[in-house]
């Protein structure tokens, strides 16, 4: 199954909410006022957000008070030019010279980080790459069992300290320990976190200093991950995550259930952080990189 | 945002000074701006719908009072049916009178339903039941090493079984289990998955014929977005609830995912958890969350908290103190513990009106307190009681015996004296604040 089948089947619910209110709108013929409120209630529901939204209503609106819009294929195709020019092209997880290449994962709490972190060992070590995780989420009860898991499932190795140590150490540690071994890739998994506690957002600013002491330039890839069925929150998030250790990629986990994910358009254009994968599914391939013309494509296309 | 909003509304009123009545235009201007931050809010779009729609119908031609603004009156109006919509009071989870009451826990991955359930029973278990946990998922990795950490942390006795695979046999062994050893509460964890999940749904189902609960709590995320009506209706269409949790609200979300919670599904939402600690479980108000949505604050809440604090007796005589300047380091240091017992201080500053926009970025570490209390708990009584006895070598023992600097001392002491410089200019205004102690200014 190719990549865009893959991911239409993984966006099937995404879609089928999505394009099934679109084609009746365009039941009744022409593009007045209640066919573009109909569009806005779409992008509404969709998480977009109001700010986002009314943007891109108000284009619609100036496309179609113009005339250049006749027909369901005509606003279809407005839309997908109007959501890629936000999304941009695209930007996948790619690990590029340095070795140790350091992913340092964050995120708040639930939103399937040790799940995204599973995932992307597995698929680097199918590649052929070596990983090592480190297990600085100390906090949460059995973080360190449920990524030990992941290890084992993923063929990884993993360095790991007492629970309730210092998250700091374990990332350090293992960063050393990829050095010394000549290990590729090293995942560090740390607590899920409110963005809005100032000690636990000063600890992880710890951890990245740490990192950087082992090793200047790390981490070369800041992931957050983000929870699609999450509302606007998600750009607090987003922004509060970056002000702290500045995020450099987007994991946007369970696209899979019925919620639409449009806050990545929020993320992108107020802070112009791309989303690197995508979440479509329990398999260990249902990881994907993020892809904007697909995504819309899917979004947008039977 | 109560703020903001408010200062949004006074702007479009201010050209409607004089009139007595809201009409229907300015109503309708009104409601705009509200709608916009209910949407921004995270409430469903149809659900705000039909909330503006009611609002309206309420507001036209209703006499604006005297002591309000036109731009108030409407957000005045908007808070009450807020409440109204929420629910006018909080409710209980209802005890079998046959025990054990079986309560299970049901919702999406990651929404927070272990914690949840073991907060639950450790709140079970300080009231004086006998409850126990039952770790049901057996999906994701782990989530039973989990729940049985979380159960020795707060007491409770936790089911699992390593062997069997099956959800609803485990339950049913966990309730022969409650029986035999008097467990007068039992509930069951259940693994997270999506709504859509035919599997899973069916299996919830399965565990809940065969357990026959007396509650079923849906877990849901403060932070859930559009999609909490369709979370919400699955649930509550395939399995059927009977109160809703909702996690997570120490966070900085509105919350409006309760209203479209409450008003899909029209069941209570029982709890809300504050914190990723145990004991981080408080009861539903709809009144306060209402003020949250709206960003008014939670005056109710700090309030309740302060009573909880300070014994009444207690705020008289530190009154009495203050006004007499007598206000020692031990009289700080009791101060000090009194608002963290209130619990989390970003929280509680939170819950000040106007405060929480303002404090966004002023946290306050904890961790000053407990340095500040380390300070003072280093000196002798004589010492606190008359500061001014402190040279240069009794600095350095108390920083010494508090792990501190001599600096950190001196700064204590530098705002000790300028607190008391100020309850000096509150002398004579007395009755100001009764029962709510007074925050320091640091």
């Amino acid at each position: 199954m190719g990549l865009f089948d893959r991911l239409k089947e993984g966006l099937q619910k995404t879609r089928r909410g999505f394009i099934g209110p679109i084609e009746q709108v365009f039941r009744g013929g022409g593009v007045d006022e209640a066919v573009i409120e109909r569009f806005e209630e779409i992008l509404i529901t969709s998480d977009v957000g109001t700010a986002a939204t009314v943007e891109i209503i108000d284009h619609l609106r100036a496309e179609a008070e113009s005339g250049r819009l006749r027909d369901y294929n005509d606003v279809k195709e407005f839309l997908r030019r109007e959501m890629l020019a936000i999304l941009g092209l695209p930007q996948p997880f790619v690990l590029y010279q340095e070795r140790p290449f350091v992913v340092l994962c964050v995120g708040v709490n639930g939103v399937g980080k040790t799940t995204t972190i599973g995932k992307i060992a597995k698929r680097l070590t199918s590649e052929g790459h070596s990983v090592i995780m480190a297990a600085s989420d100390t906090f949460r009860a059995a973080a360190i069992e449920q990524l030990q898991i992941w290890a084992e499932r993923s063929g990884a190795q993993i360095v790991k300290h007492q629970s309730g140590s210092d998250p700091a150490a374990v990332a350090y540690d293992a960063v050393e320990a990829a050095k010394a071994r000549g290990v590729d890739v090293v995942m560090v998994d740390t607590a899920g976190r409110l963005h809005t506690k100032t000690p636990l957002m000063e600890e992880l600013k710890k951890v990245k200093r740490v990192i950087q002491k082992s090793m200047p330039g790390a981490p070369h890839e800041t992931l957050l991950t983000v929870d699609a069925t999450t509302g606007q929150n998600a750009l607090r998030q987003a922004r509060m995550f970056d002000e702290a250790i500045g995020v450099t990629g987007i994991a946007l986990t369970k696209l899979d259930g019925t919620a639409r994910g449009g806050i990545i358009f929020a993320i992108k254009k107020e802070l112009n952080i791309p989303v690197r994968l995508i979440g479509v599914g329990e398999g260990d391939e249902d990881l994907r990189d993020f892809v904007p013309e697909e995504f819309v494509r899917a979004l947008l296309e039977g | 945002m109560f703020d903001a909003l408010s200062e949004r509304l006074e702007g479009i009123f201010s050209k409607l000074k004089g009139r007595g009545y809201l009409k229907e235009e300015d109503v309708d201007l009104a409601l705009r701006e509200i709608r916009l931050a209910l949407l921004e809010a995270d409430i469903n779009f149809k659900v705000v719908r039909e909330f503006i729609a009611r609002v309206k119908e309420k507001a036209v031609g209703k006499e604006v009072l005297d002591s309000l603004t036109p731009g108030q009156q409407v957000v005045k109006i908007v808070h009450s049916e807020l409440i109204e919509l929420l629910g006018s009071k909080n409710e209980k989870i209802r005890l079998s009178p046959n025990p054990p009451t079986i309560i299970m826990m049901v919702g999406l991955h990651g929404s927070g339903k272990t914690t949840t359930a073991a907060k639950l029973a450790r709140l079970f278990k300080k009231q004086g039941r006998r409850p126990m946990l039952v770790a049901a998922d057996l999906q994701r990795p782990a989530a039973v090493d989990q729940l049985i950490t979380l159960g020795a942390q707060a007491g409770v006795p936790v089911f699992s079984s390593r062997e069997t695979r099956d959800p609803v046999e485990l339950s049913r062994a966990s309730l022969q289990k409650a029986r035999l050893e008097a467990q007068d509460i039992v509930i069951l964890d259940t693994a997270g998955r999506f709504h859509i999940d035919e599997k899973l749904m069916t299996e919830l189902g399965r565990v809940k014929e065969a357990v026959e609960p007396d509650e079923v709590l849906l877990v849901a995320d403060a932070m859930t977005g559009q999609d909490a009506v369709n979370i919400a209706r699955s649930f509550n269409d395939r399995i059927g609830i009977d109160g809703v949790v909702l996690t997570k609200m120490d966070g900085d979300a509105r919350g409006g995912a309760a209203l479209s919670l409450k008003a899909v599904t029209g069941k209570p939402i029982k709890f809300i958890g504050v914190g990723e600690k145990i004991e981080m479980l408080e009861p539903f108000h709809p009144d306060r969350i209402a003020s949250r949505i709206l960003g008014m604050g939670d005056v109710l809440s700090l309030i309740e908290k302060a009573r909880e604090a300070v014994d009444l007796k207690e705020a008289e005589a530190l009154q009495r103190k203050m006004t007499e300047e007598s206000f020692t380091l031990e009289d700080l240091k009791d101060q000090l513990a009194k608002i963290r017992s209130m619990g989390p201080l970003e929280n509680i500053l939170s819950m000040i009106p106007g405060l929480g926009r303002q404090l966004k970025n002023v946290q306050v570490d904890e961790r000053e307190f407990i340095k500040i209390e380390a300070i003072i708990n280093s000196m002798t009584p004589g010492e606190r009681r008359e500061p001014q006895i402190l040279n240069g070598s009794r600095k350095k023992r108390v920083a010494a015996g508090s792990g501190t600097r001599v600096s950190d001392v001196n700064r204590l002491l530098k705002q000790h004296r300028e607190m008391k410089r100020m309850l000096k200019m509150f002398k004579g205004k007395k009755g100001r604040l009764a029962g709510l102690p007074r925050f320091m200014p640091f």
